[in-house]
């Protein structure tokens, strides 16, 4: 660690000079009106299926992903790989929701989720759970990110005590925070490619080098301990681990799409067919991600958590630094600038659609619905840029002064509160049935219960649900769904009204126009 | 069905059965929870998520292409 890899570090430096120069270069790809929110919002919803699938692919599989889920194969085994049957069932959840909730938004001008709920429900304090939702569980995930470029700024060892450790941690919150503000969406969408193109990269050349190195496969699995290498068998009167297994998939896969910064990738395609054909290209990103998890095995099979030279890095990260104490273990210098600027990178451009996202939502559904009720376009985009950036600060202030478990905790909880948001919104998308004030007491109540629960289950996903004698552990977030659902359809017929709000969609919004 | 009809109604929705059954094979462990047989020394388990990743995304091709 204390040892500054002068050569990993160049490579590093350069691909990091290059996509700053790319991002500040965005502002004129495409060239629209940056004071429309639509436009640096939005990037002017003008990306094809080819940028939208690097786009959304750099949005959603974010370096924290890449440190975390091989951390959690080095460290919990089998259960990590939850991560492919999520992405299994993602897809089909973008391909049924999406186009329409793409058509919708783009024929009202909608930008965020809370402007859709706003519409089609008629009742601002519904838009302001779902916006308030969507800030709360989106700030500890740009956390995340910036934990994501610590690891790999620490792994190339760049060290020191105080502020001057953490200066290149700001110099790339600068960075970031910089491009964000003048290019908007471009910025991260142009970004994306370069990323991702690293990305493929280091996990084609891992997958293959390392177990050359190793001496195949079967001697890295051989090398697994086996109360790691599978499943745990459930108990008697349990569903164990499949339950818990097949849950969180589930549960995070419907999450997914409700995080701010999904949608706002999603949304900037150009069309719904955009949106279908990356339903079934984007499992590509699957496919590496599942290798990537690989990786934890690998780094176990390698026995880099015993060697003295990566036991610092260990000691700080945990089991986060088990990928990149692999990478340095397996490439040549040269290579590990590369892998290390793949993973920094894919901090930057997550974090920056996060940032975008937040800014839109307060902008749209609080500001503007509660504080000043017309401003000028100018006046939003404004807005929206500054609040991007205050977004980032706080972050960044966070990560620095906070212990990064609670920024993963928060984290979890993310993913528990953004769940509660899926009846207005997925469900809104077809049916206009639920009543404004049903969904929002089924909101409080999954939201105050999940936050109950995770409590009660240690800030682990799983909650130990038991029903007459058996145990069902699950992952929380898909519980409180329930009771949120159950809750909005029996109080639905019970709060109806005559008067109740009008809905401002109409039929037709939904669909492409008919030719 | 007349000339009115937009474009997305074409195809039946039993298409979308292939989703279903993505869904029920990624998440029902117990079919893969198990060693053998091995894919070049990669235990059942990791090899048959990952190429039920490529299936399920030629599941959703066939899907768009039977109704779009």
């Amino acid at each position: 660690m204390a040892q500054i890899d002068w050569v990993a570090l160049s490579v590093f430096g350069a691909l990091f000079a290059f996509i700053t120069w790319l991002g500040f270069a965005a502002a004129h790809w495409r060239k629209g009106d940056l004071d429309q929110l639509s436009e640096w919002g939005l990037g002017g919803r003008r990306f094809g299926t080819l940028i939208t699938w690097f786009l959304v692919g750099g949005d959603l599989y974010t370096a924290y992903t890449f440190i975390a889920v091989p951390a959690l194969a080095f460290g919990a085994g089998a259960v990590a790989f939850f991560a492919v049957p999520y992405t299994v069932v993602i897809y089909p959840v973008l391909f049924l929701v999406f186009p329409r909730l793409w058509h919708v938004c783009h024929r009202r001008g909608y930008i965020t989720a809370g402007d859709f709920v706003r519409g089609r429900f008629g009742n601002r304090w519904l838009a302001l759970a779902v916006s308030v939702t969507g800030l709360l569980a989106t700030m500890p995930y740009i956390a995340l990110q910036l934990l994501g470029i610590q690891v790999v700024i620490g792994a190339l060892g760049v060290s020191g005590t105080g502020l001057a450790g953490d200066l290149p941690l700001i110099i790339a919150f600068g960075v970031l925070a910089a491009f964000t503000y003048s290019s908007g969406l471009r910025a991260p969408a142009s970004i994306a490619i370069v990323k991702d193109i690293l990305i493929y990269i280091t996990a084609f050349a891992a997958v293959i080098v390392v177990p050359m190195q190793l001496g195949g496969f079967g001697k890295i699995f051989s090398a697994i301990p086996a109360g790691k290498l599978l499943l745990a068998p459930p108990p008697a009167y349990s569903t164990g681990s499949y339950s818990a297994y097949a849950t969180l998939a589930l549960g995070s896969a419907l999450a997914l799409f409700l995080y701010p910064h999904s949608l706002t990738g999603i949304l900037s395609a150009s069309s719904g067919h955009a949106i279908r054909r990356n339903a079934a290209l984007l499992p590509g990103y699957s496919f590496m991600l599942g290798l990537l998890a690989l990786l934890g095995f690998f780094a176990l099979a390698a026995g880099v958590g015993t060697l003295p030279q990566y036991a610092a890095g260990f000691k700080q990260f945990g089991a986060n630094f088990a990928v990149p104490a692999l990478i340095m273990h397996s490439f040549p210098s040269w290579f590990v600038g590369v892998a290390f600027a793949a993973i920094g990178i894919g901090a930057l451009v997550p974090a920056a659609i996060m940032s975008i996202a937040a800014a839109n939502l307060y902008t749209r559904n609080i500001h503007r619905e509660f504080f000043r009720r017309n401003p000028s376009d100018r006046e939003e985009a404004r807005l929206a840029k500054w609040v991007s950036m205050i977004v980032k600060l706080g972050a960044l202030v966070f990560i620095i002064f906070v212990p990064t478990k609670y920024a993963i905790q928060l984290q979890l909880l993310g993913g528990i509160w953004i769940i509660q948001t899926l009846p207005a919104v997925m469900l809104g998308v077809y049916t206009r049935w639920f009543n404004d004030r049903a969904l929002l007491i089924g909101w409080a109540a999954g939201m105050l219960t999940g936050t109950w629960m995770a409590f009660a289950s240690e800030l682990k996903p799983a909650y130990q649900l038991v029903v007459a004698g058996w145990t069902f552990p699950g992952y929380t977030a898909l519980y409180t769904l329930a009771l949120n659902l159950l809750l909005a359809v029996v109080l639905t017929p019970l709060l109806r009204t005559p008067g109740a709000p009008a809905d401002e969609t109409r039929a037709e919004d939904y669909h492409a126009a008919v030719q | 069905m007349n000339a009115q009809t937009p474009r997305r109604t074409r195809g039946g929705r039993a298409w979308y059965l292939l989703f279903v059954v993505q869904f029920a094979v990624a998440l029902y462990p117990p079919l893969f929870n198990k060693v053998d047989p091995t894919l070049w020394g990669i235990p059942f388990f990791y090899w048959f998520q990952l190429a039920w990743v490529l299936v399920s995304a030629v599941l959703t091709a066939i899907v768009y292409w039977a109704r779009a």
